[in-house]
């Protein structure tokens, strides 16, 4: 069973490195924008805590950046 | 009605969807993989080569739809001047782009043991092969150009002429004399040239694919979101 789903009829080769070239793109492309996600979340944290203090209160009253940062402490 | 889509309002939703979408995605697709590599019968002429068009047919489909929606959402945001249009259309496009190569990777391997090629300059594999090009150059278009108004205007131009591209792909098997077979599903019709045995799996497999093209796009799209908010602090 298990070398007739290896071999698949003699034409394995093909099949396997069809799927194989699809999981690996599907791989990378995921990991590439996960970390494009956590830099820029991370760049917003940074520059988030280098603001004086009525400037951190002007940026966090926008509901989106209390959810960025949220985010950004569970990376 | 298009103050329901502002960013600041689907953020909250947007930002939390990825981790479920992902789940789904891990599930569907091990389901698929199982249906597509062990459960579905081999074709009586093609053997087990006839698996590739599991992962060759969705990725080809997924592709072909990204672009008409880049096009569309180029139009929207002309008519309806509405920026986050383009943002959605910049955080489709890449994943878009990969389904496109995967097509025509998969496709070259399928060639193989069916033609007894790796490539043909067929009107089918060309049109897709120039697909990509727009694609390419719709990802280009948004590195190079600097200025909001100008990106905005360069992809749309893109997105547009090469919505042209697509009727093209989509009848050129009609249309001219090619080495790829013509269309096997019709959406449009309740007539089908493949058999349930695999059009189960083939559905569950286009499922999968649109599930991870969902979630890059939730991701990409927080990611450009963050992005604008950061010139926002810088603004401060």
């Amino acid at each position: 069973m298990t070398n007739e789903i290896i071999s698949m009829n003699g034409y394995g080769t093909y099949v396997w490195s069809a799927f194989s070239f699809t999981l690996i793109s599907f791989t990378a492309l995921y990991f590439v924008t996960k970390l494009q996600l956590s830099k820029e979340q991370k760049r917003f944290a940074s520059k988030f805590g280098s603001l004086n203090s009525g400037k951190a209160r002007a940026a966090r009253s926008q509901n989106i950046n209390r959810v960025i940062l949220s985010n950004t402490s569970n990376i | 009605m298009f103050k329901y889509f502002e960013p600041n309002k689907i953020f909250a939703i947007t930002s939390k969807a990825p981790k479920y979408v992902l789940f789904l995605f891990i599930v569907v697709l091990t389901i698929g993989l199982t249906e597509a590599l062990v459960l579905s019968p081999e074709d009586y002429k093609q053997s087990d080569a006839v698996r590739i068009m599991y992962v060759h047919v969705p990725a080809a489909w997924i592709s072909l739809g990204i672009f008409s929606s880049l096009a569309l959402l180029s139009i929207g945001s002309y008519v309806f001047k509405n920026k986050n249009f383009a943002l959605i259309g910049k955080s489709l496009a890449p994943s878009g782009f990969i389904f496109n190569i995967i097509a025509l990777v998969t496709g070259s391997i399928w060639g193989k043991p069916t033609w007894g090629t790796w490539w043909a300059w067929d009107a089918r594999i060309t049109s897709m092969l120039i697909l990509a090009l727009f694609y390419g150059m719709y990802l280009l278009a948004w590195r190079i150009y600097e200025d909001k108004v100008q990106v905005t205007k360069v992809t749309s131009l893109i997105a547009i002429l090469g919505v042209v591209n697509i009727p093209i792909i989509k009848f050129s098997v009609d249309w001219w004399n090619t080495l790829h077979q013509p269309a096997s599903i019709n959406i449009l019709s309740t007539s089908t040239a493949i058999h349930s045995s695999m059009l189960v799996p083939l559905g569950i497999m286009t499922a999968a694919f649109a599930l991870f093209s969902l979630l890059i796009f939730l991701m990409k799209y927080n990611t450009e979101l963050i992005k604008v908010k950061n010139k926002g602090l810088d603004r401060l």
